[in-house]
């Protein structure tokens, strides 16, 4: 069995699976290094530790915050799974803040309607994170860790997965990995956009390599911006701060979230409040008529802000200079996280069109799929929850799974010989296209028309860039072509995946009429139900993108309006 | 125009270190990072380094910037420059170079998978989380904050010269567990951490404190193990019988006794230790070092020792 990334998923998933079996787990960084520990604020579950809770509750805030786009099976599932792994986590040492009797302590969070973020101060994903890597360091007999290594192609014969095409960073060396079965974790692509809080690493290179063996993506569209990333750096400082009673103020002074959602103010689900943040720059009361607004816990005090949020201070004072104990921080929205990704079902079953047929032996797990639990937008502390909820379920899958099949016959030559041509391809060329150019005018282009407020016009303009830069690409100029630990040979290959996911959330962004969730459309600014209370999924290749759609399924909750 | 100083090397075309200069504007608020993706994106793609999060948390990017360690997307580059608006650039140090500013990690996680890098606990789970209290949960908040960029380790002076020592970042790690009041094998952790490479071969330099960028604070952590050993009880080595030897020539003199205090470091019993004391002492004989012979205390004893009480109680 292989598993490619070892954040949350990636290592709850390894963790299932050692139970049984040997298991490889692949990651191009290392497991503490992974993208998962940058989150913040807590992860959910309605243990009720400081007032009475539900998993109906959880479920319902879910749906709604997601705008009615979830998949309420998985969801219920998802919600229901909750409490067993936060006791889970807490059994393996996973360092929880407390109440005073000692219980995981619970803090309030946009769009829940109780408080049910468990958290370890303002770094609950690095605590998750790390827990996880001891368990694995526990288990290294049966767990081999590829630090530093990439994951190229999946190898499928018809509708079976027989494994991956990997690459050694340390040496370049291209390598089959077979396997009965595979898991993919390999988290988002908010790089594709300028302003982001997201690391280096989140490219859609899972993603993409799915695509490219004829698995569509599901509702890529759907885009998260966080509201409060810092300005200009894209930063996160976690939603925990307004948990904690943060203000959002305009240029004037005012905490506009009045204007935008009078009953949660500042603690609207994200999609509302950096919709409202974008809508008072636009109207020239950011801060100094400029493109950020403040975020102030001046009124919290020093000793809560360095209890509960001493990594956010710290942050303030490194970043940009501003202690926000004296201060209010400068930001603006931030491309965060990718509803979108990987069809599954909700045992984390890859899934290649709406009819249900499985690409056999992949499973995906973590910000890569899409189940969906999170619609079209994503509640705050949701995706850790996410992360290891199917992490767990893939692994249990995957296991099962592997009990009824034995190895394919892999013919390895030709499906390393791909890969190793892609590599020579760009090394090959005489170039003189930057490949920093074609990036950052792709990533300023999906942020300008293809971000919070998104219409028609901007995103026909947007598609003709990005194919236009794709282009360029294949006449861009490397500079290093040696083996040894070549980490622009590697950039380049992530901005080819970067450059044809952007395609990709743009077309369906265009062929989406309606509003809903994190996808605005200026020129069809309400939710069509009638149209569109369905799933994307984008089929086909490149050269000819093919939109089909797939049902929503909805078990308890009607859609209805969503106010807050 | 600044000058980036960096460190290059790339055995696969030469097989020296040498520095190769580059010159950039600095943008408005540029962290060191943005500086050097900036040199690697515009001027040369091969400066190759580490780097994921740029926001302090994953740890990737740690590197030596003006001789000390220090994670380059933390800090902002315009404060960085020296007085020749240079800043040097160099990997981590006690650790092998692979290439330019990429150095080799493997032995540093060895060193952390050697402390038994996880809770271990005699009783099933309960139903439920395992309580603990605020109180117990601060004493291992710091330690749990680190995020294993090597900043420590790279700039341990211990680790220079002995390569044998487990070093700050493992250490600090294992006094998230020794502390952990959900941990039942606190006797045993303490047991093998006073072993040779472990808590009393720290120099006390304090080096780590100021390169750590988290709270970590690796040395602070390491003298909580150091209390942790000696209340349980685990003097049977010589860093513990040297503190705690320390500990009782100041409480009944004021001063130390520097003849006796080696002897009772070594054990008295300990006669192969002993007799390696012999030369160093002829040396000192010789070179006519020999503290006093005769041990005096200073003349306000009387308040040290009410020092001593009030700390006892």
């Amino acid at each position: 069995m292989v598993i490619i990334g070892a954040g949350l998923a990636g290592m709850r998933a390894a963790l299932e699976v050692s139970k049984d079996l040997d298991v490889a787990l692949l990651t191009k960084v290392y497991p503490s290094r992974s993208h998962s520990g940058a989150a913040q604020g807590g992860i959910a579950a309605a243990l009720g530790n400081s007032e009475s809770d539900s998993w109906e509750e959880h479920m319902y805030d879910t749906i709604k915050g997601g705008d009615f786009i979830n998949d309420q099976d998985a969801v219920e599932e998802y919600v229901k799974a909750a409490p067993s792994i936060i006791y889970e986590l807490e059994h393996m040492g996973c360092v929880f803040s407390r109440t005073p009797d000692g219980k995981i302590a619970q803090r309030k969070f946009g769009g829940h309607s109780k408080p049910r973020a468990c958290f370890s101060a303002d770094r609950t994903g690095h605590a998750i994170l790390h827990a996880l890597h001891e368990q694995l360091m526990k288990q290294s007999k049966s767990i081999k860790i590829y630090n530093e290594w990439n994951m190229h192609s999946l190898i499928t014969e018809g509708n079976r997965c027989n494994g991956v095409v990997v690459s050694n960073v340390l040496t370049g060396a291209v390598e089959v990995m077979q396997a009965r079965a595979v898991i993919f974790c390999t988290g988002g692509y908010g790089r594709i956009f300028k302003i982001t809080t997201n690391a280096f690493a989140s490219t859609a290179d899972g993603v993409m390599a799915a695509f490219r063996a004829g698995i569509p993506v599901e509702d890529p569209e759907f885009v998260q911006f966080h509201p409060s990333g810092l300005y200009r750096q894209g930063i996160l400082f976690s939603e925990a701060a307004r948990g904690e009673g943060a203000y959002l103020l305009n240029g004037k002074g005012d905490r506009f979230m009045e204007q935008y959602a009078p009953s949660r103010m500042e603690l609207a689900p994200r999609d509302i409040v950096s919709r409202a943040e974008q809508s008072e720059i636009d109207a020239g009361r950011g801060i100094n008529g400029q493109d950020y607004i403040f975020l102030d816990l001046r009124h919290l005090g020093e000793a809560r802000i360095m209890e509960r949020l001493p990594q956010i201070r710290q942050l303030g004072i490194d970043f940009t200079s501003v202690d926000c104990v004296k201060d209010p921080l400068p930001i603006q929205p931030t491309a965060h996280y990718s509803m979108g990704g990987i069809p599954t079902d909700k045992f984390g079953q890859v899934l290649m069109d709406g009819d249900g047929t499985k690409m056999e032996g992949l499973f995906a797990a973590g910000e890569c799929a899409c189940v969906s639990v999170h619609g079209g937008n994503r509640l705050g502390t949701n995706s850790l929850l996410e992360a290891t909820v199917f992490g767990r379920r893939a692994g249990m899958s995957a296991l099962e799974y592997v009990n009824t099949v034995d190895f394919a016959k892999v013919n390895e030559a030709p499906e390393k010989t791909k890969v190793l041509k892609s590599f020579e391809d760009i090394f090959q060329r005489d170039g003189t296209e930057s490949y920093n150019d074609i990036r950052n005018e792709m990533k300023e282009v999906m942020m300008e028309k293809c971000g919070v407020f998104r219409d028609g016009e901007k995103l026909e303009a947007c598609i003709e860039t990005i194919k236009n830069l794709h282009l360029r690409f294949k006449r861009g100029k490397v500079t290093d072509k040696g083996k040894l630990f070549n980490t622009e040979i590697y950039e380049i290959l992530e901005l080819d995946n970067m450059l044809a996911m952007a395609e990709i959330i743009a077309t369906s962004a265009l062929a989406r009429k309606e509003s809903r969730g994190g996808h605005f459309r200026t020129d069809y600014d309400k939710r069509d139900d009638e149209n569109f209370l369905m799933h994307t999924l984008v089929h086909g290749s490149l050269e000819e993108l093919e939109m089909k759609y797939k049902p929503v399924i909805i078990t308890k909750y009607q859609p209805a309006e969503r106010t807050y | 125009m600044a000058t980036f100083r960096i460190k290059r090397y790339n055995p696969e075309k030469q097989p020296e270190p040498y520095f190769e200069d580059f010159q950039l504007d600095i943008a408005e608020g540029a962290t060191l990072l943005d500086c050097i993706n900036q040199i690697k994106w515009t001027l040369d793609g091969s400066l190759t380094y580490r780097m994921s999060c740029r926001s302090a948390i994953c740890g990737s990017c740690g590197m030596k910037v003006n001789g000390h360690a220090q994670l380059a997307c933390q800090k902002q580059a315009s404060g960085l420059l020296d007085e020749n608006d240079t800043i040097q650039i160099e990997p981590l140090g006690n650790m092998k170079t692979i290439k330019d500013l990429v150095v080799d990690f493997e032995p540093f996680w060895a060193k952390i998978n050697k402390i038994k890098p996880y809770l271990q606990t005699d009783d099933s789970p309960p139903q439920k989380e395992r309580l603990q209290s605020p109180d117990q949960y601060r004493l291992i908040d710091d330690a749990s904050t680190c995020i294993m960029c090597g900043n420590c380790y790279s700039d341990c002076n211990t680790l220079e010269v002995d390569d044998n020592f487990l070093g700050p970042a493992a250490l600090a790690k294992a006094q998230r567990f020794v502390s952990d009041s959900r941990d039942t094998k606190t006797l045993e952790r303490v047991m093998e951490l006073s072993e040779p490479g472990g808590i009393w071969d720290c120099t006390h330099c304090g080096e780590c404190v100021e390169r750590c960028p988290k709270p970590v604070e690796p040395f602070y952590r390491i003298k909580e193990i150091m209390a942790v050993a000696l209340e349980q009880g685990v003097h049977n080595n010589n860093g513990a019988r040297h503190a705690l030897s320390f500990s009782k020539s100041i409480k009944s003199s004021g001063r130390l006794n520097e003849n006796l205090i080696p002897v009772e470091s070594m054990g008295y019993f300990n006669f192969k230790g002993l007799i390696d004391l012999i030369p160093i002492g002829l040396r000192m004989l010789l070179k006519l070092k020999i503290p006093p012979i005769i041990h005096k205390s200073i003349e306000d004893v009387e308040d040290v020792k009410r020092i001593f009480k009030e700390l006892d109680q």
